[in-house]
C-alpha cells in the first residue's frame, strides 16, 4: 500500500522533475542571460526571499481574501438563484434570456465598471470574481435539482413530507455531490479571476506583486510567483477533492471515478 | 360527484370505479372498475404494457385519473395518504443512499412527526421485524438486493399504513431471495391485516401469494380476468404448488396470458 503509493508519487514527478534538471543544466550550461528567463535555482532562492521579506505572505493573504469572499458572494448567490429556477419552471422562463445574456460577458470585460464604481482595492476584485463564480454555481446547482431521482420525489410525496422537510431531507442530499463539484470549479474559476485582475488593474495580491518582478526585471522573482499560484491552485483542487471523497464515498449514487 | 358515503361497506378497502387515464395521448388504462376487500391479498398480473403500474401511481394518488373516480376507504383520492404506502420495484432508487438502513427507516417516522425520543425502539423493531436488526448501520449500496428490498419494506411499514402497494417488488432478485421474501411477506400481511396490492408478471408468483387474481390485457389495460384463489393459508412453498387448485389456476391464467399475446 504505502510502497504503491510511493511508486504513484514517483510517476507523477518524474516529468515535472526532469524538465526542471533539463532546464537548469541548459541554463547553466550555454551561460545564458536573460531579462526573462530564469534558473530553477534562481527562482527557488527568490521565492526564498519572497517568504522571508514577507511578500508573498501579504500578497497570497490579499488574494485570498477577495478570493474566498467573492467565492462566497457569487457562490451563495448562485446557488440561492440555481434553487429557485431548478424548482419553479416560472421563474426559469422568466430569467433564461437575461442568463444567456449576461452569462457570455467575460468576467473581466467588467474591470473597466468594478473600477468605475468601487475604485482600486478588495472591493472591485471581490466584485469581479463574485460575478465570475455566479455562473458555474446557478447552472449546476440548477441541473443538480431537476436531476434528483424521481422516485426520491415519489417517495417524499408519498411518505408526506412537507415541502420544507422535502427540501431539506431528500433534495439537497440527493444534489450535495453536484453541488460540491460546483464548489470545486467555482474555486478554480475565482482563483483564476481574482489573479487576472491583479494583473489586469487591482495593484495587490499575487498578480500584481507578478506583474511587479516582471517591471523591475527580475524574472527569477517572476517565476517563483508563478509556480507559486500554480501550487495554490493544485492545492486547493487536491483538498476539496478529498473533502468530496470523504462526504460521499459511502453513497450508492457517488461515482467516485469523477474524483481521482 | 358525491366524495365518501356512508352507507358504502367499511369492508371496502380500494375501489376503482371506471377509471381510464390517457398519459401523452394514449390511453394506458380503460374503464378498469375493482374493488378490493379490506385484508385481501390481491395479485395483479399482465404483461409489460398493460399499465399495472400506473394502476397502482392512481391507488397511491400520486397520479389522477383521466375520467373515473379511485377510492380509498370510501374517500376519494386526490393525493397520497399516509395510510397507503408503495414498495417501488427499483428499490436502488427508491432508498436515499445518504442514509443509514436505520435512517431510511427513520425517515417515514420523521414525516409523520414521530418524536425523536421514541423513534430510536420503533426503528429497531421495524429493522427486526424484516431481519435487518444487525444492519442497522449499513448504507443501502453495502446491502444486497434482497436486504434493500427489505429496507423499503420496513419503510413501507414504519408508515402504519392499512394499504401496501407493491410494484414487482421481488422481480429484479434470485429464484433463492424471491422465495424466502415472499414467505416473509405471507407473514408480514398476515401480522399487519394490511390490504395488499401486489403487482407481478410471475404467474405462479402471483398465485402463491394472493387470495385473488386480477388479469390485466394491454393496449389499454382492461381488466381480462378476475378469479378468486382458493388454497388454504398458510401457504407452502412446495405443498402450495403442488396443490391441485394450485395447478388447475396456473393451467387457466396461464391459457389466458398466452392468449394476449397470440
Amino acid at each position: 500500500m504505502i510502497r504503491a503509493r510511493a511508486l504513484g508519487l514517483f510517476r507523477a514527478l518524474a516529468v515535472p522533475v526532469t524538465v526542471l534538471v533539463l532546464y537548469e543544466l541548459w541554463f547553466r550550461l550555454t551561460g545564458q542571460d536573460s531579462d526573462t528567463l530564469a534558473p530553477p535555482s534562481a527562482a527557488f532562492s527568490a521565492f526564498l526571499e519572497a517568504v522571508r521579506d514577507g511578500t508573498l505572505a501579504t500578497a497570497t493573504g490579499q488574494t485570498f481574501a477577495s478570493l474566498l469572499s467573492g467565492l462566497a458572494i457569487g457562490g451563495g448567490l448562485g446557488l440561492a438563484s440555481g434553487l429557485v429556477i431548478g424548482f419553479s419552471r416560472r421563474a426559469d422562463d422568466a430569467s433564461f434570456l437575461a442568463i444567456e445574456m449576461l452569462r457570455p460577458i467575460p468576467s473581466v470585460a467588467l474591470l473597466p465598471l468594478a473600477l468605475m464604481i468601487f475604485g482600486f482595492g478588495y472591493r472591485m476584485e471581490i466584485f469581479v470574481v463574485a460575478f465570475a463564480t455566479f455562473w458555474p454555481f446557478l447552472i449546476l446547482t440548477q441541473s443538480a435539482v431537476r436531476q434528483v431521482e424521481p422516485r426520491l420525489i415519489e417517495v417524499s410525496r408519498i411518505l408526506g413530507l412537507k415541502p420544507l422537510s422535502a427540501a431539506r431531507d431528500i433534495v439537497l442530499p440527493a444534489a450535495a455531490p453536484r453541488l460540491m463539484t460546483a464548489l470545486r470549479l467555482g474555486t478554480g474559476i475565482a482563483l483564476v479571476v481574482a489573479v487576472t485582475c491583479e494583473i489586469a488593474s487591482n495593484p495587490q495580491g499575487l498578480g500584481h506583486a507578478l506583474m511587479l518582478s516582471q517591471e523591475t526585471l527580475r524574472p527569477a522573482r517572476m517565476w517563483a510567483f508563478l509556480f507559486w499560484i500554480g501550487a495554490i491552485g493544485l492545492t486547493l483542487n487536491l483538498s476539496l477533492l478529498r473533502l468530496e471523497r470523504w462526504l460521499f464515498a459511502h453513497r450508492g449514487d457517488y461515482d467516485a471515478s469523477v474524483a481521482t | 360527484m358525491t366524495t365518501a358515503t356512508a352507507t358504502r361497506p367499511a369492508a371496502v378497502s380500494i375501489e376503482l370505479d371506471d377509471v381510464s387515464i390517457t398519459l401523452g395521448g394514449r390511453p394506458i388504462l380503460e374503464k378498469i372498475s375493482l374493488a378490493v376487500p379490506a385484508g385481501e391479498f390481491l395479485s395483479i398480473i399482465g404483461a409489460s404494457g398493460s399499465g399495472k403500474t400506473t394502476l397502482l401511481r392512481l391507488i397511491a394518488g400520486l397520479w389522477q385519473p383521466t375520467a373515473g373516480a379511485v377510492r380509498v376507504a370510501g374517500s376519494l383520492v386526490a393525493a397520497p395518504s399516509r395510510d397507503v404506502a408503495i414498495v417501488f420495484q427499483d428499490y436502488g432508487r427508491a432508498l436515499l443512499p445518504w442514509r443509514t438502513a436505520a435512517g431510511n427507516v427513520s425517515l417515514a417516522l420523521e414525516a409523520m412527526g414521530v418524536p425523536k425520543s421514541e423513534r430510536a425502539d420503533r426503528i429497531h423493531a421495524l429493522l427486526t421485524k424484516v431481519g435487518l436488526g444487525s444492519h442497522a448501520e449499513k448504507y443501502p449500496t453495502q446491502l444486497s438486493g434482497g436486504m434493500q428490498q427489505r429496507l423499503q419494506i420496513a419503510r413501507a411499514l414504519a408508515q402504519g399504513a392499512s394499504i401496501l402497494l407493491m410494484d414487482e417488488p421481488f422481480g429484479a432478485l434470485d429464484a433463492l431471495t424471491r422465495q424466502a421474501l415472499q414467505d416473509e411477506l405471507l407473514l408480514l400481511a398476515a401480522d399487519t391485516k394490511a390490504t395488499i396490492v401486489f403487482i407481478t408478471h410471475d404467474l405462479e408468483e402471483a398465485l402463491y401469494l394472493g387470495d385473488r387474481i386480477v388479469a390485466l390485457g394491454s393496449n389499454p389495460g382492461r381488466v381480462i380476468t378476475d378469479v378468486p384463489v382458493a388454497l388454504p393459508r398458510p401457504r407452502h412453498q412446495l405443498a402450495t404448488r403442488e396443490h391441485p387448485n394450485f395447478v388447475a389456476l396456473r393451467r387457466q391464467l396461464f391459457d389466458v396470458i398466452e392468449g394476449l399475446h397470440a
